[in-house]
């Protein structure tokens, strides 16, 4: 049985922007000559909402949304075109909706992301029971091109939308204890079947150093390729972290809590000596089961219509932005 | 038509056909376009389920035998046998090429570090011993005694197999853990039936002796 829940604040059909001035609110600001100022205004303001009533910057599943182009995060600095939305879209390690590939897309069809709240806590000034409206600002939301690296070896080239995780972190004021950040996905197994086998110990659960979260690249994504994030994919708010195998980059995001202590996270706790804290792209450690040193290129195929293999690289070709954040650290024990 | 007849020409075939329904699947499949992006995956996992079915149903068939009284499905035993071998042949063909593109220098890597491949590999080196002494011509060749002892190695393979698979998989998961509880009541039911003949061949000889 699906049961629906009404939002629980329901906004009135006169007080939603229509979408064509929103699309064009830039190009309207701009007309009215606010073009530099628009980008400093609080997002409320300038779409014209009260701040009690939420407006709403996510469309429809499979409606566009538009984000900020980032230059320095496309496709052409990355050099690689990015992976066909089909593909994205349907091969997923998403264990709540079931273990195979192609269980997410065939079961999280119903998955409820709206209302969707996510709560702070711990170390943190601000903590609260978040509307992700207000979590996440239709302004700050960016394009960002980046590799995908999963710990199962093979790869993806993603155009996420999303807003840095470093700007939402800021916004809550988190104390000087906060040295890490941890993370839960929902739990709820009446819509995510997959919860109802003891595979992992749900909910879900990550975490970053405080450093690592901070960092330009770390992302709270919302979408993917110009649309929300299809359920699949961790709808509706999920992390990116590049640098690191794609189970640090946890979906459907529900808490998030700031520590003193390293937090549990899901895989090492199932299997500690396979799948460490840190967890970075890292040719030169072998996954105890496999090598790292390459991955195959979902949907780029050879002659055989097989998927190319290339060699795997350091911090999965982000080592410029965060080999720093390791300096002195032995890699192979922090793995 | 005779019973002879009609297993040799009724129920053979059709126990052929089924042994390599799966085969016919997976072929349609990808004709069809359907293996998703990572088609390495997809017959890895296929083929790998298909072999251990097989291992399992082969083994089933004494046990089956002995609970049923079913003498004639021993006829098709060793031609289940063989089609275990035949899915863990397609399922290790498939990683060599499909997966490894025969990068040989990787493979012996994996093989000698990665403990659910080593086990897996063992699997299959008695599978191929098994299969190529399956002719009854071998039978003779080496003397039922040596015969039956070296098949006995497929009680091995029954054990590894679900580990290899269990292994493999992430997290705690159920199926590995299925085919590995009926591989231990096929060995189960087996150790049973010896340890009963043994008593039985002990009391016989104490009445003898008396």
């Amino acid at each position: 049985m699906i049961i629906r829940h009404r939002p629980t604040h329901p906004i009135a059909s006169s007080e939603i922007t229509p979408k064509s001035v929103f699309d064009n609110r830039r190009t309207i600001l701009k007309a009215m000559g606010f073009g530099g100022l628009a980008l400093t205004l609080p997002p409320a303001l300038t779409m014209g909402m009260s701040g009690a009533a939420q407006a709403s910057w996510r469309p429809a599943e499979g409606k566009a949304l538009a984000g900020i182009p980032h230059a320095k995060y496309n496709a052409k600095v990355l050099g690689e075109d990015p992976t066909a939305f089909d593909l994205v879209s349907k091969y997923n390690n998403f264990y709540e909706f079931g273990t195979g590939k192609s269980d997410p897309a065939e079961n999280a069809g119903d998955f409820k992301t709206t209302p969707w709240t996510v709560k702070v806590e711990g170390a943190v000034e601000k903590p609260g029971t978040y509307d992700i409206n207000d979590l996440i600002k239709a302004d700050d939301i960016e394009d960002r091109v980046y590799r995908f690296r999963c710990v199962e070896a093979w790869s993806m080239v993603v155009p996420w939308l999303g807003v840095p995780l470093a700007k939402v972190i800021k916004r809550l004021n988190p104390t000087s204890k906060a040295k890490y950040v941890y993370f839960e996905t929902l739990f709820d197994p009446d819509q995510m079947p997959g919860q109802r086998r003891p595979v992992l110990e749900w909910p879900y659960k990550e975490g970053l150093r405080m450093d690592e979260a901070m960092n330009p690249l770390s992302l709270l994504a919302v979408g993917v390729h110009g649309q929300v994030l299809p359920n699949q994919n961790g709808a509706p708010l999920r992390l990116i972290v590049p640098w690191k195998y794609g189970f640090k980059s946890i979906k459907s995001i529900v808490l998030m809590r700031f520590t003193d202590k390293q937090p549990p996270t899901s895989w090492s706790e199932a299997n500690g000596r396979e799948y460490g804290f840190y967890s970075n792209v890292n040719p030169t450690v072998s996954h105890p089961r496999w090598s790292q040193e390459a991955e195959k290129k979902i949907g780029q195929n050879n002659v055989f219509g097989l998927p190319i293999k290339q060699p795997t690289l350091m911090f999965n070709g982000y080592e410029e932005e965060v080999a720093d954040l390791y300096a002195g650290m032995d890699l192979r024990k922090f793995y | 038509m005779n019973k002879e007849t009609r297993l040799t020409w009724v129920i053979k075939p059709l126990v052929h056909a089924a042994a390599l329904g799966p085969l016919a699947w997976l072929i349609w499949l990808g004709v069809s376009g359907q293996f998703g992006p990572n088609p390495a995956e997809f017959i890895n996992r296929y083929t790998g389920d298909w072999a251990i079915r097989f291992l399992l149903i082969a083994l089933a068939v004494t046990p089956v035998r002995g609970v049923t009284g079913l003498a004639v499905i021993l006829r098709f035993r060793r031609m289940l046998g063989l089609y275990a071998f035949f899915y863990a042949l397609l399922h290790v063909t498939n990683y060599v090429a499909l997966d490894q593109y025969f990068a040989w220098g990787a493979i012996w890597q994996d093989i000698v570090k990665r403990t659910y491949i080593t086990v897996g590999m063992l699997a299959l080196v008695i599978l191929t011993a098994l299969a190529v002494t399956s002719p009854k011509a071998m039978v003779k060749k080496m003397g039922g005694r040596n015969w039956r002892r070296l098949h006995k190695l497929v009680y091995i393979a029954a054990i590894a197999a679900p580990i290899h698979f269990f292994m493999m998989r992430k997290g705690f998961q159920i199926e590995p853990l299925i085919y590995g509880g009926i591989a231990g009541l096929l060995l189960a039911y087996r150790a049973v039936q010896w340890a009963r003949t043994r008593t039985k061949g002990r009391a016989s000889a104490k009445a003898q002796t008396a």
